[in-house]
């Protein structure tokens, strides 16, 4: 509560301020970005444009995402939609020399969704050796760490990162992080040992195997499902022409397998891979961005094969910068030419009566435009058109359509 | 420049705001599908059947919302995708009955086996020696126009003693009425028991019956309708209202009837001809008349479902042992053929025809044919190739 107190009257003051509007305006200062070194997705959190005020220990920060869309499916749309897909709001502070503090409250689909997707201590004793704790953002693939909408030339997040990984992702605990430059290299790890998942991720309405299921379950801010920690690991390595990979493993065990000391069932595991790279072709200055997840979740025999054991998805993000120019007043602004590849398949099993694969796939293409008047603020207009089929493999629905959108940092 | 290139961005996005629909999927033909709502309801009617739309294919059952504990499916939609016929992944077993004594293993799980548990359940299993058959489910199109033919119809075709000598006798399913069952005005009752007319036996009397009786059976889900759960056999608070239940029954009653691809093209009607020289018609009626409905636009209209809703000796092939009703182990209702030509694409792209799913193609189908339907079996066996792709192209445009 004293945090939210603390966020308001912060608000205000800075409201109180830009409605004065004689404000000396060297009191707002943008905090400089760290060119200094080479960044990773594992730095997301704190790359970010934040403004201190004055002498004031703490630094602010937050994007807005908002868009219209006009989406069909086989024959039958539901209009114009104008969506506010988030407010984020971050603040952040150092306490003392090398411990620091970072939250990040989200607001999304208005105030339907209030989430603190991130609040943590990070001490460093050596620059190999962080402590992180609180509540942390799982480093699972990269889009789960380095999610936020200005960042991306696309209105929707990826299907594989909301649909199949959890993004965002966060929970309460603890971990260690460093990192080690090395001329052009730079070498990172993470290893956390967090809450985790609970049974609805094969007991949930969207009828498949579905671990953003857990995100429903608030309590995992405040008490373990089952007393089992989930641990989530990443190694990454970047070099400063070629680009940055990423390895990294999610796993624990997602029933509640006892109570009382009365025994339910058996533990059961889950366990996620996932790969990232993302690299800057250097003549053509063509972004590219990709991660694929793999997960294998042990669904008991006698349960739905609709819920599936293995899944696998990802996507590969385009990015080809076509105009670096003055527009309309904006001196340094960039439009891009995008698309975006998505597949993801819920179900890799095979059906026990007929020994046929099991469908519940899903294909994306997403091409679109980009306009960023300035770095932290993006336009985007989208036409979207992907293939969904059910577990029967049936004709797929397609669902298509255009959106446009803007998110900016603030 | 920037002025005219701002407008035409501005332009761009006009276009893209007022013509959005034409970038977008278009809907498939009428004809490809099998779910949408029978044309002439009312505008309360269309809520209901929206309602109804929903609760079918938009809800899935977990356990806090009622599935189980023992289960074949957690939703209407998963054994009826797109409102089609069903795929052996949620084909239901059914034991413990081989006469019209009633079912001898209540108490141990039948009629139905449940065979899948939500995790820390064990799943039921068919007690040693007993015999089953497999279901596969059906497709929902049309109900209620079934639902609304009369029981004097329904008996004008049975023909119990083959006195007309075609070989094609045709008995109604006497089942007992469900206490929660109101009769149809017009309803014939022969010693407490009345003309079932849905399912594999027809053995349900009505779509009330049918779809208390899924919730219960198939989901796991009790009403006030059928409120025993299958896995304790107590008595337990209801996990779905009536009124769902009852706007699930009018979704089925309100679907619409199939819509033949085809009318015009010469191979398919001479198909049609064939189906009718080789005796198919005699237990496949193409043509029936509703009466009353409580649903206006139902009462009194004429439909092609191609079946006499009767059961026939269907021959030993075919016989597994297992029955419900006063039907006999080897007697099948004759399925309704309207949309067989769409059911591969509710069923993964290819057929699973017959009761339990076992032909693969609509030949193989015809020729698992037995008992009353032995003789068209062979007329169809003697059948050029070119009449038979004909007769098959007919049954794929149904």
């Amino acid at each position: 509560m004293k945090f939210f107190t603390f966020l308001f009257l912060l608000g205000a003051i800075l409201g109180f301020n830009k409605a004065d509007a004689q404000i000396d305006t060297t009191l707002l200062k943008r905090t400089p970005k760290d060119t200094s070194s080479l960044q990773l997705n594992m730095d997301a959190v704190y790359s970010r444009p934040f403004l201190t005020i004055g002498k004031l220990p703490v630094a602010l920060g937050g994007y807005v995402e908002a868009n219209w869309q006009h989406l069909g499916t086989d024959g039958v749309t539901e209009g114009h939609q104008f969506q506010m897909r988030r407010l984020t709001l971050f603040v952040a502070s150092t306490i003392y020399k090398r411990i620091k503090f970072l939250s990040e409250i989200e607001f999304e689909g208005g105030t339907k969704e209030i989430n603190i997707e991130f609040a943590s201590v990070d001490i460093e004793f050596h620059p190999l050796l962080n402590l992180r704790g609180g509540i942390v953002m799982n480093p699972i693939g990269a889009f789960n760490q380095n999610h936020d909408g200005p960042k991306w030339e696309f209105v929707d997040r990826p299907v594989s990162a909301t649909q199949l990984l959890p993004a965002t992702w966060s929970n309460v605990g603890f971990g260690i992080y460093g990192k080690l430059y090395k001329n052009n290299w730079v070498y990172a790890y993470e290893a956390y040992l967090t809450n985790g998942f609970d049974d609805q991720i094969i007991s949930n309405t969207e009828n498949k195997t579905f671990l953003p299921a857990s995100k429903a379950n608030e309590d995992r801010f405040e008490e373990s499902f089952n007393g089992v920690p989930l641990i989530t690991a990443k190694t990454a390595v970047r070099h400063r022409l070629i680009g940055e990979l990423g390895i990294s493993y999610m796993g624990g065990v997602y029933n509640k397998f006892q109570e009382d000391g009365l025994v339910f069932d058996k533990k059961r595991r889950l366990h996620v891979f996932a790969l990232d790279f993302n690299s800057t072709i250097p003549i053509t200055k063509t972004w590219l961005n990709t991660e694929w997840a793999f997960i294998n979740v042990d669904v008991p025999d006698t349960y739905s094969q609709q819920f599936g054991r293995n899944q696998i998805g990802g996507f590969l993000d385009i990015v080809q910068p076509v105009l670096r120019t003055n527009i309309l007043g904006f001196e340094r602004s960039v439009v891009n030419a995008a698309v975006r590849l998505e597949y993801v398949d819920w179900n890799r099993e095979k059906f026990n009566e007929t020994g046929g694969d099991i469908g519940d796939d899903f294909f994306a293409v997403v091409p679109g435009i980009s306009w960023r008047p300035t770095v932290q603020t993006v336009l985007r207009l989208n036409y979207r058109y992907n293939w969904q089929r059910d577990i029967f493999s049936n004709p797929a629905s397609k669902t298509a359509g255009f959106q446009f959108g803007f998110a900016s940092y603030f | 420049m920037r002025l005219l290139l701002f407008g035409l961005h501005a332009l761009i996005v006009c276009i893209v705001l007022f013509s959005c629909e034409n970038f977008e999927p278009s809907a498939p033909p009428d004809d490809s599908l099998l779910d949408g709502p029978v044309e002439g309801l009312s505008e309360a009617e269309n809520i209901r059947f929206i309602n109804g739309d929903v609760a079918f294919n938009d809800e899935v059952f977990i356990p806090e919302t009622g599935l189980g504990p023992l289960f074949v499916a957690n939703s209407c939609g998963s054994c009826h995708p797109g409102d089609g016929k069903g795929h052996p992944f949620t084909t239901l077993t059914r034991f413990g009955q081989h006469d019209d004594t009633g079912n001898q293993y209540e108490h141990l799980g039948g009629p139905q086996l449940q065979n899948r548990a939500i995790p820390g359940y064990q799943p039921e299993s068919i007690p040693a020696g007993v015999k089953y058959s497999k279901l596969t489910p059906p497709a929902n199109t049309g109900l209620g126009y079934i639902d609304a033919v009369s029981d004097q119809d329904i008996l004008s075709w049975a023909d119990p003693d083959d006195i007309d000598g075609d070989g094609i006798s045709g008995v109604p399913n006497w089942v007992e009425m469900k206490d929660y069952l109101f009769a149809r005005p017009g309803t014939v009752e022969v010693n407490g028991k009345y003309i079932g007319r849905f399912g594999k036996k027809g053995a349900a009397y009505d779509l009330l019956q049918q779809t208390a009786q899924a919730y219960n059976q198939d989901i796991g889900v009790t009403s006030t309708f059928e409120p025993f759960d299958t896995y304790t056999g107590l008595e337990a608070d209801p996990e779905i209202s009536d009124q769902t239940v009852q706007d699930v029954v009018f979704y089925l009653k309100t679907l619409k009837a199939p819509i033949p691809r085809s009318t015009q093209n010469e191979e398919i009607m001479a198909g049609k001809l064939i189906f009718n020289d080789i005796g198919c018609a005699s237990c496949h009626r193409p043509e029936m008349k509703t009466g009353p409905s409580s649903i206006a636009v139902l009462s009194d209209k004429t439909f092609y479902p191609y079946t006499d809703l009767l059961l026939h000796d269907m021959g030993p092939g075919l016989d597994d042992g297992y029955t419900e009703g006063s039907a006999k182990t080897y007697e099948w209702k004759t399925p309704a053929l309207w949309g067989l030509g769409l059911s591969k694409f509710s069923q993964g792209g290819g057929y699973f025809l017959l009761h339990d799913g076992r032909a693969r193609s609509i030949e193989e189908a015809i020729l698992l044919h037995g008992g009353e339907g032995e003789a068209s079996r062979e007329n169809f066996q003697s059948l050029s190739e070119s009449d038979k792709s004909k007769l098959v192209k007919f049954l794929e445009n149904l």
